[in-house]
């Protein structure tokens, strides 16, 4: 998102048609409201039913939290370990 | 009699008159063909029929229940949309292949036996591997070179099973397997192959993404949904699937987080949706195969639109590496916002498709109390929203604008994602319908509040979890790069090895034909000492020259052929 914004400075005086998501404002409303969701989400995680068998389900807030370090262990490893030992150049397998 | 022929052959045999048509007759023709067979399907009466004296085995070519309707159903569907998808090909074998990839799919579905499931199991790896070649560059070559020789391994240790099994049992019907007997695990091993279990895995990342725009549409529909479900016929309740399974949803999308090629992506990501499939079949119970088979249903249509979607880039652009895409969303808002049907069904949101099937299968496994599986479906389903969900729309269509512009993608595209959209937006806001036709009673609602809250508490809080580490820099930029997986072994030390063993060979060949030859001469000095004009037994006989230029020419011929 940072790349975004960095790009529309120069988008906007080539005379190309601009839309929505071009003004920096707008994608922060979008990520704003995704703050204000969870934010909702969380809030009400006390109210929720759980007939599970597992105890950990009813730590609070377990379900977003849990997927939140998730994706971040994901990128984490995904970036700084797996890219390490995989990643290759493009023509690795030509001849 | 109409009652015994299998919907498969309707469009294998269909397939084949495809070259007699002409323009619009062909293309009218090419989408009556599903239709047609999906009448047929809903006609037949459950039950065995078909039957084939064939080498003193009887075959039972057409077995019709509960569970092979529902994947003939979602086969066919996807035919007709991949047709429609595929309207603007000309080249006929393209069209023949995939008609007849398509019929052997639902040939094979239909396989009340094991001969028959193996004559159509080769038919789907036969006419597939014309829609990698049909890309026409080298790299698709080779790909669709791996890509056959795997499949064909799974054929061959499907063949060796059903022998092994007919030996022991006498029986080629294709029941419950189970891993007891060797045949059991051949068979199961030629399943896991097509269903790309890990480290059988590689053929399906290597080579779908080479094929063509439309080719790999097809491609995503059948194979691996095809051995979902031979794995529920014959394998449901084997408990190693569960820990397979759970290693399928989770290995592939560290690689989709770092992959460039965003049909790679989407190929990293079946193989992760493959994975709560094979979860659903090793439970075994009923909401577990209910689930399974709902999962493949969703599956089928979601990721045949988010293919479609990449399709029509890559047919528009030439390109769907993320790190030269981005700001498509302004060429392309129609394809755009059909992939984000696609996008938020495979993420599993509430009135997507995805949300009230994988749902069946993760209740499943909570009820059966798999407590690590559980957590690990958890952990896989908010990575799907980072890796695919998010991602791949995202470097297409959002992120930098790369000053890409084109068209819109063609009419036909729009209309078959447009179908795919639908089918998703339905399957999620009326599940009663899939449910209804799934193998076993369903009494479950997915749209319970609390089940609703903890989902989108999932999905949320993965996009917060994008755009923190978006913020922060970390989350990994596409670049162009190769990443290895298990392909890497054959490709690299294994074609060295192979290499080395090839010259070695050439070593020992050329060695042992000086050998001969030197061998051969010296008989041949010794015959001609002998037998030649001044030997001693040649002299005055006529017959000596002869019969060294007949030697002489036997060694000529016996050196040209070694060497």
């Amino acid at each position: 998102m940072q790349r975004k914004r960095q790009g529309e400075g120069a988008r906007a005086a080539d005379g190309r048609q601009r839309f929505w998501l071009d003004q920096t404002g707008n994608v922060n409303k979008i990520v704003y409201a995704v703050y204000a969701i969870c934010a909702v989400l969380l809030a009400i995680d006390p109210l929720i039913s759980r007939y599970g068998p597992f105890a950990i389900e009813r730590w609070f807030g377990f379900y977003g939290l849990y997927s939140l370090a998730a994706c971040v262990v994901l990128v984490i490893v995904a970036k700084q370990v797996l890219r390490r030992l995989v990643m290759r150049p493009e023509d690795y397998y030509d001849d | 009699m109409m009652t015994d022929i299998s919907p498969g052959l309707i469009l294998i045999i269909g397939a084949l008159l495809v070259p007699l048509l002409r323009g619009r007759a062909r293309s009218l023709f090419m989408l009556a063909l599903p239709v047609l067979a999906f009448v047929h399907l809903i006609a037949l009466p459950y039950g065995l029929s078909g039957e084939l004296e064939y080498l003193g085995l009887n075959l039972v070519t057409l077995r019709v229940d509960r569970l092979s309707s529902l994947f003939g159903y979602i086969f066919l569907i996807a035919t007709l949309v991949s047709v429609i998808f595929a309207l603007h090909i000309k080249d006929v074998v393209q069209q023949c292949a995939a008609l007849i990839y398509a019929g052997s799919a639902v040939g094979a579905v239909f396989a009340g036996d094991l001969v028959t499931l193996f004559v159509f199991w080769e038919g789907t790896a036969m006419a597939s591997v014309a829609l990698i070649w049909a890309r026409g560059t080298q790299s698709a070559y080779r790909a669709g070179m791996r890509y056959l020789i795997v499949q064909v391994l799974s054929g061959l240790l499907l063949f060796f099973g059903v022998l092994l099994n007919y030996r022991a049992t006498g029986s080629i019907s294709f029941e419950a397997i189970g891993l007891e007997t060797t045949a059991g695990v051949l068979i199961f091993l030629a399943f896991g192959i097509k269903c790309a279990f890990p480290l059988l895995h590689n053929w399906l990342q290597d080579a779908y993404p080479e094929a063509t725009v439309t080719g790999t549409v097809w491609l995503s529909v059948f194979t691996t949904k095809l051995a979902v479900y031979a794995l529920a016929r014959g394998y449901a309740g084997t408990e190693i699937l569960v820990p397979i399974g759970v290693i399928m949803t989770l290995f592939p999308i560290f690689y989709a987080v770092i992959e460039n090629d965003l049909r790679r992506v989407l190929a990293y990501s079946l193989n992760n949706q493959l994975g709560f499939m094979v979860v659903g079949v090793g439970i075994g119970t009923q909401m577990a195969i209910n689930g399974a088979a709902a999962h493949a249903v969703a599956h089928i249509l979601y990721k045949a639109l988010l293919l479609m979607s990449m399709g029509a880039v890559l047919y528009r652009l030439g390109t769907v590496r993320g790190s030269e895409l981005g700001g498509l969303y302004k060429s392309m808002p129609w394809t755009a916002g059909l992939c984000i049907v696609g996008a938020a069904s495979i993420s599993a949101f509430p009135l997507f498709s995805g949300f009230i099937s994988k749902s069946l299968i993760i209740s499943a496994a909570m009820e059966e109390g798999y407590f690590w599986t559980w957590l690990m479906l958890l952990f896989a389903s908010a990575g799907v929203l980072l890796y695919c969900g998010i991602k791949v729309p995202y470097y297409a269509f959002f992120a930098q604008d790369s000053g890409k512009r084109c068209e819109e993608a063609p009419p036909n595209m729009l209309a078959a994602m447009g179908i795919a959209a639908v089918l998703c937006i339905a399957i999620g806001v009326m599940p009663a319908v899939l449910y209804s036709v799934l193998p076993y009673a369903v009494d479950y609602n997915p749209y319970s509040p609390g089940y609703v809250v903890k989902q989108l508490q999932i999905l949320m809080f993965s996009a917060l979890a994008f755009i923190l580490l978006m913020r922060a820099g970390l989350y990994p930029r596409p670049m162009g790069s190769v990443n290895l997986d298990f392909d890497w072994i054959y490709r690299r030390p294994g074609r060295s090895m192979l290499q080395s063993l090839v010259s070695l060979w050439q070593l020992i060949s050329s060695r042992g034909t000086k050998a001969m030859t030197r061998t051969v001469s010296a008989f041949l000095s010794r015959l001609y000492r002998h037998h030649g004009p001044d030997g001693v037994l040649a002299r005055t006989w006529p017959t000596g020259s002869m019969a060294i230029w007949a030697s002489l020419l036997l060694a000529a011929y016996m050196i040209a052929y070694f060497v």
